[in-house]
């Protein structure tokens, strides 16, 4: 059955003190479904979470069990690593989901480890969360005393380590291969690619990163089957989707909502509409590093798929007619990515707002490529200007160029993060760029 | 003179080891804790971290130089995170930080008592923009208004980042 607005997985025991005890936890069906999936065979709990159609939640869509699937049948030691780096601008439900039921994902992970077979497991979180780490570290500890982790957790032979590893401020660290050089007491510098993780990963094993949203949906996908889950979303996305909505709505807030729910649904009937009765300008759909949408295009649903090929979203331009190609011919029009949806309202200035996103991966970046490190510099410098109302003729297109330069040439996503958002507000809001261009021409 | 670990972080340093296939995997937790003991990561305490951890100290140093929670200089026992990312900005996080500016005296990245000032990235909590954080203590949808209150809470319940470690 599909989901409604009302149906809620993972966050029906939000608002709920008591929830993240262990004992409620329990009370209310928690930890039986790990029981059950103990009980499985780590092929069958792969095969039913493929049938679930569940896709990653940190930010790129992929489908979990496929992913899954990819470690070597052979491997002597597997890692599993829960991201709790939570950081992409826009994007504030993991941590919600650890604060409010540590448990559910403490459950998803055992589950998750017994299907990969993976015995030691860590949970990065964040550095900055550190209400958020309290929480969590007690929460461990109590399933440790119950023996739900331990060396024979649940009374079987199964041995489930889960050990959690702060952060210590660095937004790079939610890249995959940035948070295993970080698990490792290094530099979050993110590794070249090939070996994927889930072939070479921490300390040199196979090693599966998982979102805390991802996992905490597992013990529902075992409890109520793979067809359930898939069945409750839409297309090849299972599930229901939390969203973040932030920025100039009267009631912001995180919803766990139906794949199908379009923007302007979500904005107007769940969000209480744009505040202060304005209209709409644009929308960011998934994180600071996607590409907006502008106020023509939110009749589309935030689902995966939607936001990557409804002809309703017009696609990115590096020029005027030329379209961005994201390698291969791909155009791009947007992504889900992380949940985090900004709405802007038809006061903001466009420029300002764009000038503010780079800054932020210019800050972030780890320095290693030199399109990144440079291009993203340049493009703080150009875009500030602008913003500024100091801009020159041929701004606009000097950043489009530059975002072109980076995108595709870096060692890791950070790069696309910085072109993606660039390209994408020249393309839909261009006419802010110009408008304060021209102003600044005649202030001259 | 060399800096040593207290009984009770040294024991969490040795639980920890045990955790990992490699003693380097506790780097980042034994700075957190050192910085706990000492205040802050003096060169004497990143080599105390190297030594524990048999790693060398360049290693530590690029650890520490790394990550923005790091500190080389001492901070106020209250860190004000303001976030000023693109959702916080977009509710007026630029009109809360100058407030902070003018209530504490200082500038960004500057200390002043209890206080120290730092303008942060996002830190997930967007829906209830602008949002501070100071230690494990979150303050939500905060307005210019609302400075001098947080500012008086804090003097009296100081919400150390250490708390935690
Ligand atoms: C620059 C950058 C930052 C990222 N930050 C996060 C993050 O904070 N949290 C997260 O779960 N994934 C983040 N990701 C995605 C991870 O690399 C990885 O794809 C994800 O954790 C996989 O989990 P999933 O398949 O369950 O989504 C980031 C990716 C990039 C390129
Ligand atoms: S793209 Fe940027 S952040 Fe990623 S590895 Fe290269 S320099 Fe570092
Ligand atoms: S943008 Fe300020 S908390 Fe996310």
């Amino acid at each position: 059955m599909a989901a409604d607005r009302d149906t809620k997985v993972v966050t029906h025991r939000f608002g709920d003190e008591s929830a993240k005890e262990i004992a409620t936890y329990e009370a209310q069906g928690g930890y039986q479904a790990v029981r059950k999936a103990l009980a499985m065979t780590p092929a069958d709990i792969i095969a039913e979470v493929k049938v679930s159609n569940l896709r990653g939640r940190g930010g790129a869509g992929f489908p979990t069990g496929i992913k899954w699937g990819f470690l070597p049948k052979d491997a002597d030691r597997v890692y599993l690593v829960c991201n709790a780096d939570e950081s992409e601008p826009g994007t504030c439900k993991d941590r919600e989901l650890i604060y409010w039921d540590p448990h559910q994902l403490i459950e998803g992970m055992v589950i998750a480890a017994h299907a990969l077979g993976a015995t030691d497991n860590y949970i990065y979180i964040r550095g900055e969360m550190m209400r958020e780490y309290a929480v969590l570290e007690r929460a461990v500890a109590e399933a440790y005393e119950r023996g739900y982790l331990g060396d024979g957790v649940f009374g079987t032979g199964t041995r489930c380590h889960i050990t959690i590893h702060r952060g210590a401020g660095a937004y790079i660290c939610g890249e995959e291969t940035s948070l295993i050089n970080s698990l490792e007491g290094k530099r979050g510098w993110p590794r070249l690619k090939p070996p994927f993780p889930a072939v070479e990963g921490a300390f040199a094993k196979p090693t599966i990163v998982n979102n805390v949203e991802t996992l905490a949906n597992l013990p529902y996908i075992i409890a109520n089957g793979g067809q359930w889950f898939a069945d409750l979303g839409v297309g090849r996305s299972g599930g229901t989707r939390i969203v973040c909505v932030s920025g100039h709505v009267e009631r912001p807030g995180i919803y766990e909502l139906p794949m199908t729910i379009t923007f302007n649904e979500l904005i107007n009937e769940v969000c209480g509409g744009v505040w202060k009765g304005r209209k709409v300008k644009g929308v960011i759909p998934g994180g600071s590093s996607m590409p907006p949408l502008s106020a023509d295009e939110l009749d589309v649903p935030v689902e995966f798929d939607a936001l990557m090929s409804d002809e309703r979203i017009r696609p990115v331009e590096v020029l005027p007619g030329v379209l961005f190609d994201m390698g291969g011919g791909r155009q791009l029009r947007s992504m889900a990515g992380s949940g985090g949806i900004v709405v802007m309202d038809e006061a903001t200035d466009m420029a300002e707002v764009t000038a503010r996103i780079i800054a932020f991966y210019r800050h972030e970046s780890c320095g290693q490529c030199t399109p990144c490190r440079e291009g993203t510099g340049w493009l703080a410098k150009i875009a500030t200007r602008v913003a500024r109302g100091q801009g020159r003729p041929g701004d606009i297109d000097l950043m489009a160029t530059i975002a072109d330069s980076i995108a595709g040439n870096t060692i890791c996503a950070l790069g696309e993060a910085a072109a993606w958002p660039t390209l994408g507000f020249i393309t839909k809001f261009r006419a802010d760029f110009e408008a304060k261009i021209a102003a600044a021409g005649k202030a001259a | 003179m060399s800096i040593e670990f207290s009984a009770d972080a040294q024991a969490k340093i040795d639980a920890l080891v045990t955790r990992y296939p490699t003693k380097q995997a506790v780097v980042l937790a034994a700075l957190h804790l050192a910085q706990k003991e000492f205040g802050h990561l003096s060169d004497e305490a990143m080599k105390l971290v190297a030594r524990t951890l048999d790693v060398p100290y360049a290693h530590v140093f690029g650890v520490v130089t790394f990550y923005t929670m790091f500190r080389r200089e001492p901070a106020g026992k209250n860190v004000l995170r303001v976030c000023t990312n693109v959702s916080c900005m977009l509710r007026g996080a630029y009109d809360v930080l100058a407030a902070f500016e003018q209530k504490l005296g200082i500038k960004v990245g500057e200390s002043a008592g209890d206080f120290t000032l730092v303008e942060e990235e996002c830190i997930a909590a967007c829906a209830n923009a602008p949002a501070v954080i100071c230690g494990t203590k979150y303050f939500l949808d905060v307005t210019p208004a609302q400075i001098d209150d947080i500012v008086a809470y804090l003097k009296d319940r100081p919400h150390p980042e250490s708390e935690v470690v």
